[in-house]
Formats: C-alpha cells, sequence, structure tokens
C-alpha cells in the first residue's frame, strides 16, 4: 500500500520536475518526497487512532498502578509508562513531583522521564516505516534499557539525597506512610468516555502534535535527503574509520549540542545507516540528541541539586556509549548488515 | 470577586491559559483575579500532575489542557 508514495516521488521528481533517477539532485527530491508524504500519512492516521485509544489513560490512574507494583518490577512499568503515556515536557516538573509527593523512588521516576522522549508513537511509526520492525524493536528495547538501567543506579547511589529540599520532605514523609501499604493504593476508575469524547480527545491531540512536529519532519527528511543524495555509499566506514570503538564516545558528543526531537532524528538515521554508519553508533548518536537535551535538564533544576543533575547527566550519557558498544557488537548478527 | 490561580511552570499553554481566562471575563463584564502561579513546591501541594492546571479559590477545577471557553465562563458566573 506504501508503494502509492514511491510512486507519487518517482511522478513528482523525475517526470514533472524532470530530475534524473542517477543525479545527486533526482536521488536526494525523490528522497525527500516519499519520505515526507509517507511520514505525514502514517503520522496523521496513527496518531489518531492510538489517541483514540489511550483516552483514558491519564497521569493519575498510571501513578498508582506504578505505585502498586514493588520496585523490581517497577523500573519496568516507570519505564513502559514513559514510552506509553501522552505526556509534553513542559509537564515534567508537576510530573516529577506528583510521584515523587506519593513514595515512588527517584530512580522509578527517572526510568519514566528519561524513557519518555526516547520512545513515543511518533517514533516508533516513523522507525518502522524507515527501517523495519527487528530495528524498531531494537530502538524500543534499548530505549527501555537506558531508562531503567538508568534509573537503577539513581537508586543504587541513594540519588534522592541530592533532592532539593522540599521535593525530599515530601518524599519521605510520603514513603514512611506508603511503605507497608503500597499494595492497598487504588488505581482511580477510567473516567467513563463515549466515542464521540474519545474522537474529541484524539483530533486535538492529532492536532497538537502534527502541529509541533511537522516542521521537525521537514528538517529531519531535509537533512536525511541531503546525506542520501550527496554522501557517497560506505562514505563513513571509509573516512571516520568507522567501528573502532571510539566512534561512540565520538557519537554521543557530538549529538550533546543537538537538540532535536525523535522526530526530527529519525529520518537522519535511516541515512546514516545506509551510508555505512554502525547501527549501534547511530543509535548512540540518536539518543543523545534526543535524550540528553539542555532545555529539559535546566526546568529540572527547579526541583534537584546540581550534583544531582550531573550524576544523572553522566549516567545517561555512560549508558548511550555502552548502548552503542553492545549494538555494535551483536549488530551484524542482529541485523545481518541492515 | 473569584480569584483564579493557573498553575504551571511557565510554559506557553499556561500563558494561554490566563489570558483566556481574563479575556472571558472582560467579555462578560466581570471582574476576576488571575495569579500565575510558577512555584513547583505550591503545584505540588495542589497534587496537579499535568499542567496547566486551574484553581478556582483553592480547589483545582481542571488540569491538563487550555479549557474552553464556556467551561471558563461556566466557572466564572457560578
Amino acid at each position: 500500500m506504501l508503494e502509492i508514495f514511491t510512486l507519487l516521488a518517482d511522478w513528482l521528481a523525475y517526470t514533472l520536475l524532470g530530475l534524473g533517477p542517477d543525479t545527486r539532485l533526482g536521488t536526494a527530491i525523490h528522497f525527500f518526497i516519499e519520505d515526507t508524504t509517507k511520514i505525514l500519512f502514517l503520522l496523521v492516521v496513527m496518531i489518531y487512532v492510538i489517541a483514540l485509544m489511550r483516552a483514558s489513560l491519564n497521569l493519575e490512574r498510571v501513578r498508582a498502578y506504578i505505585q502498586r507494583k514493588n520496585r523490581a518490577v517497577g523500573y519496568f512499568f516507570g519505564s513502559g509508562f514513559g514510552a506509553i503515556t501522552p505526556f509534553c515536557s513542559c509537564s515534567s516538573i508537576p510530573l516529577f513531583l506528583g510521584f515523587t509527593s506519593a513514595g515512588i523512588p527517584l530512580g522509578i521516576t527517572m526510568a519514566f522521564l528519561f524513557t519518555s522522549p526516547i520512545i513515543n508513537e511518533v517514533a516508533v511509526i516513523m522507525l518502522w516505516s524507515l527501517l523495519g520492525w527487528k530495528f524498531t524493536l531494537a530502538y524500543i528495547v534499548v530505549g527501555m534499557a537506558v531508562g531503567m538501567i538508568g534509573g537503577m543506579i539513581l537508586d543504587a547511589i541513594k540519588g534522592e539525597r541530592w533532592l532539593k529540599d522540599f521535593a525530599a520532605k515530601a518524599y519521605r514523609k510520603a514513603a514512611e506512610k506508603t511503605h507497608d501499604s503500597s499494595q492497598d493504593v487504588e488505581v482511580p476508575e477510567a473516567p467513563k468516555l463515549t466515542f464521540k469524547d474519545r474522537h474529541n480527545f484524539a483530533k486535538d491531540e492529532l492536532k497538537e502534535i502534527v502541529g509541533r512536529i511537522w516542521k521537525w519532519v521537514l528538517i529531519g527528511v531535509g537533512l536525511g535527503a541531503a546525506l542520501h543524495g550527496f554522501v557517497p555509499d560506505g562514505w563513513f566506514a571509509e573516512n571516520l574509520g568507522a567501528g573502532q570503538w571510539w566512534n561512540v564516545p565520538a557519537a554521543v558528543f557530538a549529538g550533546l549540542p543537538l537538540y532535536s526531537n525523535a522526530t526530527g532524528v529519525i529520518p537522519v538515521m535511516e541515512s546514516l545507516i545506509t551510508k555505512g554508519l554502525p547501527v549501534g553508533t547511530t543509535l548512540a548518536f540518536c539518543m543523545s540528541t534526543v535524550a540528553a537535551s539542555f532545555p529539559e535538564f535546566i526546568m529540572l533544576k527547579q526541583v534537584m541539586t546540581f550534583r544531582l543533575l550531573a550524576i544523572i547527566f553522566t549516567i545517561l550519557l555512560a549508558n548511550f556509549m555502552v548502548v552503542g558498544w553492545v549494538i555494535n557488537l551483536i549488530g551484524p548478527w542482529l541485523f545481518g548488515g541492515v | 470577586m473569584k480569584t483564579f490561580e493557573v498553575l504551571g511552570t511557565g510554559c506557553k499553554k499556561c500563558v494561554n491559559t490566563a489570558e483566556a481566562i481574563e479575556r472571558t471575563a472582560k467579555d462578560l463584564g466581570e471582574s476576576v483575579e488571575v495569579i500565575k502561579v510558577t512555584d513547583p513546591a505550591r503545584i505540588m501541594e495542589y497534587q496537579v500532575m499535568s499542567t496547566p492546571a486551574v484553581a478556582l479559590d483553592g480547589k483545582v477545577i481542571h488540569s491538563g489542557s487550555v479549557p474552553e471557553q464556556d467551561k471558563i465562563a461556566g466557572w466564572i458566573q457560578s
């Protein structure tokens, strides 16, 4: 069904604009038209459908679910809900405090916040359509692992010591109270929604998300198209000595100053991989661009001391590197040379 | 006079919410007080997790989005 977008791009780029399929400009323009139309179409359909389904999932219910779990599964649930819960980054602070003041351990809350920007329906849809299901699955596993491991380390070093006073106090108070009774927390009932309510919710979500990300899609695909058309195949392998251990940290640091969301980075990933950059290195770059963004960290300063922020930042970067190395090691076996 | 508090750590939607309340009140010829609450500790006391949220006379009446105009009108006239 999606071939229609290839045909559309064929017609627009080669017939209407008269570009040759063998020229650099021709391939770049073709890539741009095919990917933007395909991605925007899939996004509109899928965001709407997914929003219909999750209209009744609100943060209060998510929090109660997580509270009922014991610590070990808590990380998994924190990270998993971070992936599926609709949530705007401007809400990170209230969300953080809402979780903390309910006695949810810092590591589990952070597993939620780490995973949230990396995995969302937009990222999954784009990856699936550009790079296939295997890669999408690997991305989800890696994203959740980064969140869960980051959270576990934070709890292991008792990171809550370095929360701002008011937040630490609220956490202690709640943790004492719910120490033995966390199994009794009641999950608030799902709001009863008619189809019309769900439709309205989904319509608003669609408008909000597409309004926010369409520019990123264009920029991301534009960059991807430029790479695709103008960088020769295998360029990275030949020029960066791709595959050497220092490539991964280099990719992580290169991604740091770039502040993008998953939407903008995924089309670039597609091109990087087809041009011969190893999958693990590409993933490390992508995660670093998406998840370690300074604006977000400056926001968290309101509830954390500088020391805790620095620790979290270091843990994240270390995680990205480990992920990059591991995937590079097992990549050829996983993907058979994507 | 009614006092509305708009809770939020300063994102654009929170500003829009405060403006929407002021505008609606003006249209209705009522005078209200709108206070923007950006202090995280205060927002935590209200147990609000999705912002922007609105509190009227110390009680949270809305959270998670910019409220619709007729909803706001209902609060002002209640």
